[in-house]
């Protein structure tokens, strides 16, 4: 099987972990003071792609859609065990809501040859809406399964997996091509290799002028000398389709989040005053 | 095809089942179609549903349009998205709502995207309202309000420009009422017809698995933060829950931690609940923890922080160690009871 793998991943500010220093005096995010990290369950859809093409050969790509700092992510992809990376870095892509990055991503995946299986994490921590997955599986016409928490096999061209559901588990199976999301419980994602870090201590980007892809060097040792950049021409879109003016979505008003201050009621962490909120949660019936 | 563009719920059902969030959407349906002055209707794919759609009607549900098919009986995305999409196209809602569950986020983004229109995940509030882009105005536009950035701030999303406005939400956000105890919901069945090939995935295995902790319909919630990561804590609010005849929540921090599965998450980002009583047992109380159960009837929070943004919202505070306080608290009302 010479089976294609495109992994999509996307950098995130790191929102689980906001801390004091995150959170502005007037109560609004401080972007800057956020971290910016692997989106941790793209980390399990690159884990998958390896897995697999341990067992079952073939070549994977990593994408992200992003600003050139982004590239950070596809470096990491590198360093475990990815085959070829591309950046796609335009100010066209400004302001795209999940239609637009979609649309964008699935250019990237026509560009880069398509793939057999793309796998994407099931969601992304800084919009936690799982939306762009199956989004590109319908503008590529290509069947999905969402949310898996293993990967059976391949046999066939068919690909058998267990999908986590609210009240359990599913075994389904389908033809390849297939986009698949990729839960957090799959798999424990593994470290980068030192000897891949080596390998690719001084990769860079191919910068704004070489959007040509003869200009990527011959690969050497099998190693990529260049992760790809491509903009909004190189992977053919339409402006259109593009970042605000592609996005079906706009967001008519932020706000910081206020809830309403109770009076609340201090007792002391005594016998005496626990016992007494005890006995007036059982008297207004609270507790039985 | 009407003038009306109608306020659309996807009815989710699994074997015959119907979701509980789906029945909660239509009663937040009929609110939004009273103030837009249109109907409530609903879309629905399955096997032999009839009776039970009609049932739809006491929820507010005025229509269902139902794709019938044996093999719609349990959910796979591609015939599901291909009727869905048929019966939004001949029957032009304005406003579409999924419930945010594994299956309402696997097939409304790919309907989204067929469709070319907005869809906003996870909302934790609808309304109507004005929308202007530029010179144009858009009265009567779904407000689609969601936490964003970790529950740090609330964005309100709108969607004007392509129709319908969608929206997921998650179980227990909206309440479901019965608004109407005998009315039936006509139930218009599609003519879409559905080939082998409209099926190419095959469901091999299903296995259900009850929910370990039932936090919705708990009466009494004890719930555990990071003050709370050790084992002597946590089982000190075990035997408090038991004790009380409640279940055991978790705050994200540690459900992240792995200390308590997932399923035990309180918050906008694992489950709204609305107890009598919450017990809030060293939370420091992020924002999305607030939101998702600040509606219980009663809040105690026991927290060393006396800063801790918990106690803004509680009616109860105390400020000590969960090792010293919660002992005293089963033993007072074991002594009462």
């Amino acid at each position: 099987m010479d089976l294609h793998m495109i992994v999509l991943v996307k950098q995130v500010p790191d929102t689980h972990n906001i801390s004091g220093q995150a959170m502005k005096e007037d109560g609004t995010v401080n972007r800057d003071a956020l971290q910016a990290i692997f989106n941790p369950e793209d980390l399990n859809a690159l884990e998958e792609a390896l897995r697999l093409k341990e067992r079952y050969g073939g070549r994977i790509t990593a994408i992200t859609m992003g600003p050139p700092k982004a590239v950070e992510v596809l470096k990491e992809c590198l360093y475990r065990g990815a085959d070829e990376a591309a950046l796609i870095s335009d100010r066209a892509f400004a302001g795209a809501d999940t239609l637009a990055t979609s649309y964008a991503l699935s250019c990237a995946i026509a560009k880069s040859g398509g793939g057999d299986i793309i796998l994407c994490g099931r969601q992304a921590i800084d919009g936690d809406t799982a939306q762009v997955g199956p989004q590109i599986a319908q503008k590529l016409g290509m069947n999905q399964l969402t949310n898996i928490i293993q990967i059976d096999s391949i046999q066939d061209g068919r690909m058998t997996v267990r999908r986590a559901m609210d009240d359990g588990f599913e075994t389904v199976r389908a033809s390849l091509p297939l986009l698949l999301t990729v839960h957090g419980q799959a798999n424990e994602p593994r470290s980068p290799s030192a000897k891949l870090v080596m390998a690719y201590k001084n990769i860079g980007c191919a910068g704004d002028e070489a959007y040509d892809e003869s200009y990527i060097e011959p690969q050497c040792e099998g190693y990529i000398s260049q992760i790809k950049e491509w903009n909004i021409e190189a992977i053919q879109a339409d402006h259109e389709r593009c970042g605000l003016s592609g996005s079906a979505t706009k967001v008519k008003k932020i706000e910081n989040v206020v809830l309403a201050a109770r009076e609340t009621k201090q007792i002391e962490g005594t016998e005496q005053g626990v016992t007494g909120l005890v006995k007036e949660l059982v008297d207004e019936h609270i507790i039985g | 095809m009407s003038a009306k563009h109608n306020v659309m719920v996807f009815i989710e059902q699994q074997d015959g089942r119907l979701a509980e969030v789906s029945l909660e959407l239509l009663c937040k349906a009929h609110e939004l179609a009273e103030e837009l002055g249109v109907e409530v209707e609903a879309a629905a794919l399955g096997s032999n549903m009839q009776a039970q759609l009609a049932d739809l009607g006491q929820y507010g549900c005025r229509r269902v349009y139902y794709v019938n098919d044996e093999r719609l009986g349990h959910f796979t995305t591609m015939p599901y998205a291909k009727g869905l999409a048929s019966i939004i196209r001949t029957h032009q809602p304005g406003i579409l709502l999924f419930g945010a569950t594994t299956t309402g986020r696997d097939l409304a983004p790919r309907v989204a995207s067929e469709l070319g229109c907005g869809l906003t995940a996870d909302c934790t509030d609808l309304q109507i309202g004005e929308h202007k882009i530029k010179k144009t105005v858009y009265p009567d536009t779904l407000l689609q309000i969601r936490p964003a950035f970790g529950g740090n701030i609330i964005a309100t999303i709108v969607s004007p420009e392509s129709r319908p406005s969608m929206a997921t939400v998650r179980e227990g956000v909206m309440v479901k009422r019965v608004l109407a105890p005998e009315a039936q919901a006509e139930v218009v069945e599609e003519s879409i017809q559905l080939q082998d090939d409209d099926f190419p995935t095959e469901v091999l295995e299903v296995i259900r698995q009850q929910k370990a902790v039932d936090l919705k319909s708990a009466k009494i919630i004890v719930s555990a933060g990071m003050g709370a990561a050790n084992p002597e804590a946590l089982r000190l609010i075990r035997e408090l829950a038991a004790a009380l005849g409640g279940v055991v929540g978790a705050s994200r921090p540690l459900a992240d931690s792995g200390l308590l599965p997932r399923e035990h998450q309180v918050g906008q980002t694992g489950t709204t609940v609305r107890p009598n009583l919450y017990i809030a047992c060293g939370i420091s109380g992020q924002v999305q923890h607030r939101a998702g159960m600040s509606e219980a009837k009663r809040i105690v929070a026991i927290n060393n922080d006396p800063e801790a943004p918990i106690f803004d919202v509680a009616h109860y505070g105390i400020v000590g160690d969960l090792e010293d306080v919660l002992p005293k608290m089963i033993r007072a009302y074991k002594e009462k009871a």
